[in-house]
């Protein structure tokens, strides 16, 4: 059988969602940010609540979000998009709201609004892009760089003596009575696109069905903040980051796990 | 038997050359071309287009979304 033959419109199984604008990413080469939006479209269009779902994007490699995502999108503080999301969530209380967060944004000055936004169980999404470093910037340290993991700021690795322990964030906020369904994905291979995929979907359900916050966090690679290629940063996140941030489901149900 | 065949053709102008298609093929289909792009990066091709089923595990992992998929049965 010739290629042209496989090649007809109506053999096609998967392209590219019509929720994501023909903008190219400004992402690097293989930085997970682009999967982790294609996914979220992804779930939003089959979910098919694209006219009633506003965004938030905050400050941080996803600042651009609102280019590339064909929803409603506004822009937040740095570190307030949970805020944000709180004022729109309780203005119209049957919009689908979500925040698309960093960890440089979410973990560090945003702690406080994700915390309290958290604790009050606003009925909001949260997909957190844990890469441990500031992606952005320049690749300075984050809350979650982990120890000894060198970056800009922190030239000879990061001393936990004087710079504190990683934060694990989404622990953290699993611990907390607003909370409803706590979970870490990757989106290294296809196998942790599916299961991301699938965990944003019920994150959605969630909201459809007014349980409270859903936190989503996905554990990516920052290839040029590590200096690494893309396939070699994927084997370092497994390596290194997985151990402390290991993936699955942390709170289902309002149950921790 | 019902064998599956697949296609992949890639947007080369979006294709950024990250490679992270490559990994997940079980089959060995992608390589990455020794032409660039307008952007300067190599883009992927099929190097092997009779092995490819269609499973779209590339498709999926593709940051840009640069792959399209297409399957077909093929009976034996």
């Amino acid at each position: 059988m010739e290629l042209l033959d496989i090649i007809k419109p109506e053999n096609q199984v998967f392209c590219k969602t019509k929720l994501m604008t023909d903008t190219p990413l400004s992402y690097c080469p293989g930085c997970g940010h682009g999967t982790a939006h294609n996914i979220t479209m992804e779930v939003i269009d089959e979910m098919g609540i694209q006219e009633d779902t506003i965004g938030v994007a905050p400050v941080g490699c996803s600042v651009l979000a609102y280019d590339f995502m064909n929803i409603d999108m506004t822009q937040a503080a740095h570190g307030r998009a949970p805020a944000v999301a709180t004022a729109i969530a309780r203005t119209w209380p049957k919009k689908y709201v979500f925040t698309y967060q960093g960890d440089g944004d979410l973990a560090a000055i945003g702690t406080a609004e994700t915390i309290h936004a958290c604790n009050r169980g606003e009925n909001i999404v949260i997909i957190f892009i844990n890469n441990g470093i500031y992606g952005m910037t320049g690749g300075q340290m984050a809350p979650t760089t982990l120890e000894g993991m060198k970056s800009s700021t922190s030239p000879f690795g990061r001393d936990i003596k004087t710079m504190g322990s990683p934060l694990k964030m989404t622990e953290l906020v699993a611990q907390l009575p607003g909370t409803y369904f706590v979970t870490r994905q990757a989106v290294h291979t296809h196998k942790h696109v599916r299961k991301a995929k699938k965990a944003i979907r019920q994150a959605f359900e969630n909201l459809k069905l007014n349980k409270g916050i859903s936190f989503v966090e996905i554990v990516s690679n920052c290839n040029s903040g590590w200096k690494m290629t893309p396939n070699d940063a994927n084997e370092w996140m497994v390596d290194n980051m997985f151990p402390y941030y290991p993936l699955g489901d942390i709170k289902v149900n309002g149950k921790l796990k | 038997m019902a064998k599956v065949k697949g296609a992949i053709v890639v947007d080369t102008e979006v294709c950024k050359g990250c490679e992270v298609c490559i990994p997940v093929c079980n089959d060995n289909v992608i390589l990455m071309s020794k032409e660039v792009n307008r952007k300067g990066y190599h883009y992927a091709y099929m190097e092997n287009p009779e092995a490819c089923t269609g499973c779209t595990n590339c498709a999926i992992v593709c940051p840009d979304r640069a792959i399209s998929v297409y399957r077909v049965k093929v009976s034996t």
